[in-house]
């Protein structure tokens, strides 16, 4: 499969935005779907739907042998030691509560410290922030340099004795920075910290080897990866699964139910409860097969030479400013026009058909520290092409234009 | 409706040079308003003499060129009026951001009416009504004082 000509793998490209081919520009909130994953869910509910994991019937089997193979799949895509440290969750965000739930009811009292950094979707506060609330725990954050970065540096100042747990992103959704995250977890390990890696930006965009890594947590959110939406992926190290208790309760995740008591389901079952997103599951394992048959490394070698050329058109362009400027760059081009305000902007691309989002971007702690009240941001997929960049550029020289901005 | 409709001259020329971008003093109603998806941020300072009638009016805030102008031009236009007419003021343009074509009431000159009305195509764009609506929405709850902070996000447009 060639990267160069993906687009048409894409139904959602065969339709116009007001009348325009759609460039869509915002892949770092959902990515649009291949035709395989849109077909795998219709076939799924046409000819094969059940229930998984609990009827003995043909239909049943079959499903939850499906279901099955997309948990091992996930677990060679991101080379996890053990099909059983895959667990399905509704999202990135659920997978996140579910670790800040279960760790911080077992392992954090009074007074200890969760280590963020100012780059944090709020995805990755708020589940902590909780915690503030119900335990009385500390929240520090890792400061950004001034390219919108996070060092390893920054985190290793904020580690004190009191540190219990480091949450960080993978790669950042406003400044698009990669963090040195292989370095983080091995200073953290060294202090005896584990590590949970918010991937929703690092797994569509690079390549995951949680072995390699040897992360305790990692986030996956399967909707920005070309999957479908409510579903996520949390990889756990099987210590930790194995320790932790449960997080929510219903059927599927026990072992025996009695009057005076109940014993929990062996792993993973004891992280479902209840009906999985059963379609969802089965067709993501269409979303891996298409980003394995491309294959990662041509990825992320697409999107690098993208992002290199866009930062070149952005920063040509006058008035136009960047938000944060680092080394390790995937993805994103978040940016700013002097005298023109981000919704603006995106409201008047859109008329071109130049779907780019505007906002905070759920991190309202990053847009504070840069002293911005909003940015506009487009973000890139493996169908972005050049041609994307020239039009996003020509339509932000028409929006100059109109707000008479030289 | 297109683009330019939304963006036409008024807008650009308010969203750009906002009129009543201070703060009034001596001030004895005011409220804050705050729509957390965009960032908009609006603090509107009124001075009613004892007749209720309003001799000053200002705002100060952050926000997008359709945000800024409806402030701008709402401020402007409820300066010299009494609070109850301003109440009818302000039901009468959010009617006209819902679902009217114009705005229908006689305490308004034609040409102050034109003004509003050149706020009506934000209706096509269903994203950015709370644009155009988070300012007299704040000057509702500045007159009522109901309502500490007025949030886009726990109200119906």
């Amino acid at each position: 499969m060639n990267i160069d000509n993906i687009k048409k793998e894409f139904p959602i490209f065969d339709n116009k935005v007001h009348n325009n081919d759609l460039v869509y520009l915002d892949s770092a909130n959902s990515s649009q779907k291949p035709r395989v994953v849109v077909d795998r869910i219709y076939d799924f509910y046409t000819k094969e739907f059940s229930n998984v994991g609990r009827s003995v019937h043909y239909l049943a089997v079959a499903a939850t042998n499906l279901y099955e193979n997309t948990r091992s799949s996930v677990q060679k895509f991101i080379n996890a030691k053990d099909s059983n440290e895959i667990v399905f969750t509704k999202g990135a965000t659920e997978a996140i509560n579910l670790v800040a739930s279960t760790y911080g009811q077992n392992h954090l009292k009074e007074g200890d410290e969760v280590l963020l950094t100012e780059l944090e979707h709020h995805s990755n506060y708020v589940p902590w922030h909780y915690l503030r609330k119900s335990k009385g725990i500390k929240i520090e954050f890792a400061e950004i340099n001034q390219d919108g970065e996070i060092t390893l540096e920054s985190i290793e100042k904020k580690i004190t004795p009191k540190t219990k747990i480091i949450a960080v992103t993978h790669l950042s959704n406003v400044t698009g920075a990669i963090l040195p995250i292989k370095e983080i977890i091995q200073l953290a390990h060294s202090k005896n910290i584990p590590v949970l890696v918010d991937g929703c930006q690092g797994a569509p965009h690079l390549k995951l080897d949680m072995q390699d890594l040897d992360c305790d947590f990692y986030a996956i959110s399967c909707h920005k990866m070309y999957g479908p939406t409510g579903l996520g992926v949390l990889y756990a190290k099987k210590k930790w699964l194995e320790v932790l208790p449960p997080y929510q309760g219903g059927g599927g995740m026990i072992g025996e139910v009695k009057k005076e008591g109940i014993t929990y389901g062996d792993l993973p079952n004891k992280y479902e409860a209840g009906t999985m997103a059963t379609a969802q599951v089965i067709a993501f394992d269409e979303s891996i097969k298409f980003l394995t048959k491309i294959g990662m490394d041509n990825i992320i070698k697409h999107e690098k030479e993208l992002i290199e050329y866009g930062q070149e058109l952005l920063r040509k362009n006058n008035n136009v400013k960047l938000v944060g400027n680092p080394k390790n760059k995937g993805s994103v081009l978040s940016f700013t026009i002097d005298g023109i305000h981000p919704h603006d902007i995106a409201t008047i691309l859109d008329e071109d058909g130049v779907a780019i989002r505007a906002g905070h971007h759920c991190c309202q702690i990053l847009h504070d520290k840069l002293a911005i009240p909003a940015s506009a941001r487009a973000s890139l997929g493996i169908y972005n092409t050049k041609d994307d960049l020239d039009k996003l550029n020509l339509s932000i020289n028409k929006c100059k234009k109109m707000f008479e901005i030289k | 409706m297109n683009l330019k409709e939304l963006y036409q001259e008024i807008i650009l020329d308010h969203g750009k040079n906002p009129r009543n971008l201070r703060k009034t003093e001596n001030f004895n109603k005011d409220a804050k308003g705050h729509n957390p998806l965009c960032g908009d941020k609006v603090h509107i300072y009124l001075k009613l003499n004892e007749n209720k009638k309003v001799e000053d009016i200002s705002f100060e805030g952050e926000g997008c060129a359709i945000s800024m102008a409806s402030a701008s031009i709402m401020t402007d236009l409820v300066k010299g009026k009494e609070e109850n007419d301003i109440k009818e003021i302000i039901n009468d343009f959010l009617e006209m951001i819902k679902q009217k074509d114009k705005i229908e009431t006689k305490l308004l000159k034609d040409d102050e009416k034109t003004k509003l009305m050149c706020l009506s195509g934000v209706k096509q764009y269903p994203m950015r009504v709370k644009c155009a609506t988070l300012s007299w929405h704040t000057l509702t709850s500045a007159i009522d004082r109901s309502q500490n902070e007025i949030n886009t996000e726990n109200m119906e447009l």
